[in-house]
Order: C-alpha cells, then structure tokens, then sequence
C-alpha cells in the first residue's frame, strides 16, 4: 500500500466518523456529501475511475439534494403545525 | 426482562464480529487479486470488441442481461416514486409566484458559478456517454452527470427550470421510456440477428466512436433512461417542496 492510498484510507475514517458524530441534520448532510467526495477520489486511486464517476455524482450531489429537499419539506410542516395545532397530527416531537 | 434482552443482544454482537473477523482473515491481502475472471474479461475486451473500457464491456455486453434488470429496478422504481408524489398534486398559479420567489433569494455569486457550471456540464454528460466504450464513464455515469447539471441550474436561482421541466415532463418521460426499451430492444436484435438475447450483433469497428459493436447504442439507450427518470424525480421532489410552502 502506497502513501496516496493511506492518507485517501485514513481520511475516508476521519470524515465518516466525523459524519455520524455531527448530529445536526443539514451539517451531516453536507458532511456525507464530503465523504462521498473522499470516497470517489479513493476509488480513482484505486484504479476505478467508473465508480468514482458514479460516487461523486450520485453521493456528492443527488443523495444531499434530495435529503436537504426533504429536511425542507419537514421543517415547513412543522413550522405550520405550529401555527395550526389541530391540521397536523404530530410535530415537535424533538 | 431488559436483562434477557441486553443478554440476547450481547451474544448477537459477538457472533456478528467474530464472524466478520473469521472472515476476513480468509481474504487475500490489499491489493492482490486472485480472481481469473477480471484478467480473462481485461485481456479480451480490445481484441474481441475493439472497446478499451472492460468495464462497460462486461456492463453492456458480456452480462447486459444483469444490466437490463438494473434499468427495469430503476425503472419500477420512478413509476413508483411518481405514482406516489403526483397523486395529491393540484396545479395552481401560485407556483410560478412561489418560485420567484425562491429565485431572488440566491446570491450573484452562487448564481454566476451554477449557471456556467450547467453548460460544461451537459457537454460531459454527452462525452461521457458517447465514449462509455473507450474511457471511464458510460451511460448510468452521464445520466447522473446530467441530473447534476440541472440541479446547478437550480441552486443558481433558476429554479423556474424545474417547474417546467415538471409542466413539460411528457418529453422527459418519453425519453426515459424510449431508453428503457431501447436497451431491451438491442437485446432482441441479438437474438434476431445472432439467435443469442443480447448478442453483440454489429460490426465492431476498429477504433474511433464507432466501436464495440451494439455498446454505444446501449450507453446512448441507458443515459437517456437515468437521465429521463433523474429529472422526473428531482423535479417531483422540488414540487413536493413548493406543495409544502403552501401550506
């Protein structure tokens, strides 16, 4: 194992620990979006560029948008449950 | 009782990393592939289809069986997701209102780099899938590549773009369509023309674009359907976003 590959392994760690230790919803969105960046230049070290090809689009760009879409789409509901008690039956519960 | 259950836990833990350390001290080390069937597919992809990248050669042609039940998983699974999110939509004017909105609330800087980004972007998507047979990439790579350029256009303040995409999505769907059974398709000319589904069927070629037979065809067929099925989703899931700001 070459140095590029140790330094690529070991920050690959770093960012996916750091990943599951932030809790805030859209921060770990963004750090997961980070670590797929971390992953796919891994792969391309490792000789496959076809999977970081993939990676980088599908784990940097897709996956965060849709989770970041979907946060939004929570948050408004539960701002409106607040505003109107009754039309939602659950909210808040955080 | 939280006792029996923590016991129960305990035991599961342990024969889950034990047996995942048993495993692994069978593997072979980093790096070191013992394996014949990648050699056998690296060495024979140029000289049996003039195509220089195994991988979209295993993908499209050697197993493109595996392939077609991949598209048809994300195939079912967009009707899915659209079955699901359409089924409550009301259309109403306040949209365009809405995403105006939207709009004015990005930055000059975040709009000036999203929208260069879009135009490079779509040309890599149609690099990547027209030479998927020679270099990285291929079909599955520039569908993505091509979501990716239309959610720069989107984060660049034109979300308008999205809206739409979504009012004229019957072109999108059709595509998307069009990509999935002309995958199968190729499929059936092997079987017409060779007696073998998915036999590769066209001349090979011996170098340039047109090489490796019925490959480009199938990295043309599979891009439009991942990109298609893409943009339907990303733009149903940005309806679902406005859908909750109206209430």
């Amino acid at each position: 194992m070459n140095g590029l590959l140790a330094v690529l392994l070991t920050l690959v760690g770093a960012v996916g620990t750091l990943t599951v230790a932030i809790r805030e919803p859209v921060r770990q969105t963004i750090a997961a979006g980070f670590l797929s960046l971390v992953l796919a230049l891994l792969f391309f070290a490792l000789q496959a560029p076809d999977v970081a090809l993939s990676e980088i689009v599908v784990g940097s760009i897709a996956v965060p948008g849709m989770l970041l879409l979907a946060i939004a789409k929570i948050r408004e509901q539960e701002q409106s449950a607040d505003h109107e008690p009754g039309e939602a039956d659950r909210g808040g519960d955080e | 009782m939280t006792r029996g259950r923590s016991v129960t836990a305990l035991i599961g833990l342990v024969l889950l990393v034990g047996g995942l350390a048993w495993g692994a001290t069978g593997l072979y080390g980093f790096g070191h592939y013992h394996a014949s069937y990648g050699r056998i597919v690296a060495h024979a992809s140029v000289p049996d289809r003039s195509a220089t990248n195994s991988v979209v050669v295993t993908a499209f042609d050697y197993r493109a069986f595996d392939t077609l039940g991949e598209e048809f998983i994300l195939f079912v699974s967009v009707v899915g997701v659209l079955v699901l999110l359409r089924r409550l939509r009301g259309e109403s004017g306040r949209d365009e209102e809405n995403v105006a909105e939207e709009d004015r609330r990005a930055s000059e800087s975040t709009r000036w780099i999203g929208l260069a980004a879009a135009g490079p972007l779509v040309v890599v998507t149609v690099y990547i899938v027209v030479h998927g047979q020679l270099t990285p990439g291929g079909g599955f790579q520039g569908g993505v590549i091509l979501m990716s350029a239309i959610a720069f256009v989107a984060v660049g303040g034109e979300s308008m773009v999205l809206l739409r995409l979504r009012r004229t999505s019957r072109w999108v769907e059709m595509a998307e369509s069009a990509g999935a059974a002309g995958f199968a398709m190729i499929g059936f000319g092997g079987l017409i023309a060779a007696g073998v589904f998915f036999q590769n069927f066209l001349p090979k070629g011996t170098s340039g674009l047109l090489t490796g037979g019925v490959i480009p065809l199938a990295n043309i067929a599979v891009g439009l359907e991942v990109g298609g099925a893409l943009l339907m989703v990303i733009a149903e899931l940005f309806d679902q976003r406005l859908r909750g700001r109206r209430l």
